[in-house]
């Protein structure tokens, strides 16, 4: 339960900042500030300050003014907590969407293959086989490089370069095998009960048997595997972003934050660590549901190994 | 006392805390074992017969089960023993059969490695002694060619000759009491058989009482001495074999005596129980078979209590006379 | 037995077949980029655009470019980086492979010793506070990104406990073996420790589920029944039973670690394996040596699969008749 509250906490908060961030910021997070001067107990400083050494500068640190560059600024002088916010709601948004299509396909692919069996089984099993024998973050790297910095088009549909949906579409199909293959297990052994071979003698339909039968008794472990698909995907999301293949500029996601506080880890940690904890906590609060769901809906749902 | 028994149960009460309340699986059961008897316990599943066995050797692993009453086995009490404390007693002096022979072995060991660690760990045999000893167990029971089943996987085995190990496990340590959980349930029909009449030379060879638990009337009227009839976590009737089976005295010994077949009957169509076995969750005040019973009578809403005439027992409001009545009337 | 691996080894190399073809698609037909473009990197030459179409066909037919990619690979190996003019790409993958090697071995031994440990001790305490202690640093530990992880290490062990408690912690980098092994591990410590967390959380989760579904088997109540010791019945039957699934994960893992999964502790580390390879790599887009690192991963990940199986039948007396 308290996992639940930190969670709505968190989305709410990164939800609504486009309502509020701007009271606290005063400046844009996307565009740089490094002119800018902030008002702080009593006097005017520079958000980029020039080092005591006299070699180079650094940002500003965290003032814990909530409405004044509470976490310091980064290294384009850019509001850190602003971008802390507005990063939450695409990393949220890249690891709740990629979880629900990659959930939608492997849905599809484990209930197809796992009740058709014969020719769809093998055709579908090879490609999951194929795919899970990747290393994933090569993969979703590779996919990433060709896609994120070029785009992609073919036919109708066009995906800009640097847009979201990249991301979100890479990761969520290199977990596909992840969902389907238990999935997949799942409906098997579904098939062989008594109600479901009932329902087939009765003459029913696939499409009803599948939709009415074996839906209703996989959703379970669908609930189960959502917040663990989505702590996954965002913990991807945020490494993809961090090696530079994931959002890109001008969007920000915690992993981005983290990467622009690398040059400046030893000066300025608060950079780095903040969206880092973010990730900590918003992750760990979804496992900690996940495990909830598993005990209240299905105890041997298993994901990779037994998690 | 010329024959001290065995193993003597007295009042146990095996509660499970559930989230619907409080889960009687066994009230108030009693009885003895004399050495070298067979003790048959019989009643249908959920009756709490398999239950107040694994209490008895401390097997019952749930966390939220209450047990009271007492268990002497050789006039010692082991009712709350630890598991340390245990150890010696379990598989040393008591040997345990179970149900399931497909599933009670562990996967990865062959059989002859885990009737040695049995052995090794009640004696100090070496390993070469204890492995010499599982063959000529395996032996024993009837294993064609143990010298090279012994190195097989229980996967190799078929279910009788499974349940054969389990056995030959069982025995290995010479115990004074074998507890046998329905141990031919699982079986095929002709392997039951066989398992009975192995069990009975072995008990005979190796001069140990059993309890045996079924839900097969059959089961034992072939091989009891004694028998225990479990209804919804108590005893409804307890006597010698012959009496029961011949004599029964309870309402629902009756049913269970009626859902045998019996080849000699005339009766073709088999008489079964009427209803389902009451849920351990709201068992009645009064006698716990009185929603089933055809017999009813307004003071069944009231406990019986087992009496009886020298040691046959039973639970049941009934008169002498009214069971005679009812007796004559079904003997048509 | 025989058979068995035989036909494990046969399916491996189906599948790395059918990866290789999954990459070259990948890479080289993805429709709207020109490939050659692609493999030439950033503001290259026409001469240099001009000399990648003709080395790798690439106005040939499709199955004859995949001919060719491979022929550059595996059998001539003189895929060339054309971003480092010169640079050879495959003996590069093989000069950084003992270092990811090294660096995911050290890890592997840290993690599995102590995410069994904290599995064996959550399940032996369950009901205890010890279990969902254990759990919730097993959570904690799978929630991380190492990457940030390995930061947050950098900033206390290089900066602001460097003076103190720290001052011993070499600055990053990599120390061969060879040239002196105490160095070595000195250099490797933290990285290793950094890599372990996350696993460490994982097979503790695991390895508890399965503890807690063995300790209710049927053949735990007759291993008790036989009067063995409560320790004995944990490890040696339902820890043995249990070992089965955690060696197949473990197998997975390492492939795809040794493969380049481990690539973000690497990077954050400084070390020189194949991970940073790839990380260079990305930066500079350069194609031929991404490929090759994803070709090269690709096939530590198929090799862990099957010997990950062919273990399984061993682990499993079961598997091995079937």
């Amino acid at each position: 339960m308290g996992a639940l509250g930190v969670l709505i906490f968190i989305v709410l908060i990164c939800l609504c900042a486009p309502l509020y961030a701007h009271y606290w910021a005063h400046v844009n997070p996307f565009s740089s500030n490094i002119s800018g001067r902030i008002f702080i107990n009593g006097h005017w400083r520079s958000v980029i300050q020039s080092n005591s050494t006299g070699y180079g500068e650094s940002p500003i640190g965290p003032t814990w003014h909530i409405n004044n560059y509470f976490l310091g600024a980064d290294s384009q002088g850019r509001d850190v907590f602003a971008r802390l916010l507005y990063g939450g709601r695409d990393s949220l948004l890249i690891g709740t969407a990629s979880a629900l299509i990659c959930v939608f396909f492997a849905t599809i692919s484990g209930l197809a293959a796992g009740y058709f069996g014969g020719v769809i089984d093998w055709i579908v099993s090879r490609m999951l086989d194929i795919t899970w024998a990747f290393p994933v973050y090569l993969l979703a790297i590779s996919l990433s490089v060709i896609l994120v910095t070029a785009g992609f088009s073919v036919g109708p549909i066009h995906v800009q370069a640097g847009s979201l949906l990249l991301p979100i579409i890479i990761i969520a199909l290199i977990y596909v095998p992840y969902v389907a293959r238990p999935l997949r297990g799942i409906v098997m052994t579904l098939k062989e009960r008594e109600f479901i071979q009932a329902a087939i003698g009765s003459g029913a339909s696939d499409w009803r048997i599948l939709r009415k039968e074996i839906l209703p008794n996989v959703a379970p472990s669908i609930i189960v595997f959502f917040p663990l698909m989505v702590a996954f995907n965002m913990l991807t999301e945020s490494a993809l972003s961090f090696l530079g293949v994931g959002v890109q500029p001008p969007n920000a996601s915690w992993g981005t934050i983290i990467n622009d506080g690398l040059e400046l880890l030893y000066t300025r940690p608060w950079v780095a660590m903040a969206p880092g904890l973010m990730i900590v906590i918003t992750a760990g609060a979804l496992n900690l549901l996940g495990d909830g769901f598993r005990d209240a809906f299905d105890p041997k749902a298993k994901l990779r190994g037994s998690i | 006392m010329p024959d001290s028994p065995i193993l003597s149960v007295q009042d146990l009460q095996v509660t499970f805390a559930t989230r619907q309340g409080p889960l009687r699986a066994v009230d108030g059961l009693s009885f003895d074992v004399a050495p070298k008897e067979v003790v048959g316990i019989v009643g249908e599943s959920g009756s709490g017969k398999s239950v107040s066995m694994y209490s008895v050797l401390g097997l019952v692993r749930d966390a939220n089960v209450q047990i009271n009453g007492s268990v002497k086995f050789q006039g010692r009490e082991i009712l709350g023993l630890s598991d340390q404390e245990m150890q010696p007693i379990r598989g040393g002096e008591i040997g345990m059969i179970f149900q399931d022979p497909m599933t009670a072995l562990t996967p990865v060991y062959t059989v002859g490695w885990q009737i040695a660690e049995q052995l090794r760990a009640h004696s100090g045999m070496t390993k070469q002694q204890a492995r010499e000893r599982a063959i000529e167990l395996l032996g024993e029971v009837g294993i064609p060619d143990p010298r090279k089943r012994v190195d097989r996987y229980p996967h190799e085995f078929s279910g009788g000759m499974r349940q054969r190990v389990v056995i030959a496990m069982a025995l290995s340590c010479n115990p004074k009491l074998l507890i046998a959980d329905e141990p031919t349930t699982a079986l095929d029909v002709t392997t039951q058989a066989q398992i009975l009449d192995l069990m009975l030379k072995l008990q005979d060879s190796y001069n140990s009482s059993i309890v045996i638990i079924t839900h097969d009337m059959g089961v034992i009227a072939e091989m009891a001495h004694k028998v225990v009839v479990m209804y919804a976590g108590r005893p409804a009737e307890i006597g010698p074999e012959i009496d029961v089976v011949r004599n029964p005295r309870h309402p629902y010994t009756w049913g269970l005596l009626g859902a045998v077949p019996r080849v000699e009957s005339r009766n073709d169509r088999l008489t079964t129980i009427p209803g389902n076995a009451v849920s351990p969750l709201d068992i009645p005040e009064g006698c716990a078979f009185a929603d089933r019973c055809e017999y009813r009578m307004d003071i069944c809403t009231k406990r019986p209590q087992l009496k009886g005439t020298n040691s046959h027992l039973d639970a049941c409001w009934l008169s002498d006379e009214q069971r005679l009545t009812i007796r004559s009337k079904a003997v048509r | 037995m025989l058979s068995f691996s035989l036909r494990r080894i046969l399916s491996a190399v189906l599948v790395l077949f059918a990866i290789s073809i999954a990459v070259f698609l990948i890479f080289f037909a993805t429709p709207g980029v020109d490939p050659a473009a692609r493999i030439a990197g950033r503001s290259a030459s026409p001469a240099t655009l001009a000399h990648v179409r003709a080395a790798f066909g690439l106005n040939r037919p499709i199955f004859i470019r995949y001919l060719l990619m491979m022929d550059h690979l595996f059998i001539k190996r003189d895929l060339t980086s054309y971003v480092n003019v010169g640079l050879k790409v495959v003996p590069q993958v093989l000069k950084a492979a003992p270092i990811t090697l090294a660096l995911v071995s050290g890890a592997a031994v840290i993690w599995l010793v102590v995410g069994i440990f904290g599995g064996i001790i959550a399940a032996a305490n369950r009901g205890k506070f010890i279990d969902p202690l254990v759990m919730f640093i097993g959570i904690a530990a799978v929630s991380v990104p190492a990457y940030w992880l390995g930061e947050v290490v950098n900033l206390i062990t290089q900066s602001r406990l460097h003076s103190s408690l720290f001052s011993w912690v070499p600055s990053g980098g990599y120390t061969p073996f060879t040239q002196n092994p105490w160095q070595w591990a000195l250099h490797l410590l933290f990285p290793w420790l950094t890599l372990a967390a996350l696993y460490a959380g994982i097979y503790a989760r695991v390895l508890r589920a399965e503890l807690v579904n063995a300790m209710n088997e049927d053949y735990v109540r007759t291993a008790r029944a036989k009067g063995l010791s409560e320790r004995r019945i944990l490890i040696r039957h339902a820890l043995r039973c249990s070992l089965v699934s955690i060696v197949s994960l473990f197998g997975l893992d390492f492939g795809a670690l040794i493969g380049g999964a481990a690539l973000l502790t690497e990077v954050v580390f400084g070390l020189q394996g194949v991970g940073m390879l790839t990380y260079t790599a990305l930066q500079n887009l350069d194609l031929p040596v991404i490929m090759a690192c994803v070709l090269y991963g690709s096939f530590f990940v198929v090799l862990a699969n099957a010997v990950v199986d062919i273990l399984y039948a061993f682990l499993d007396p079961r598997v091995r008749v079937a």
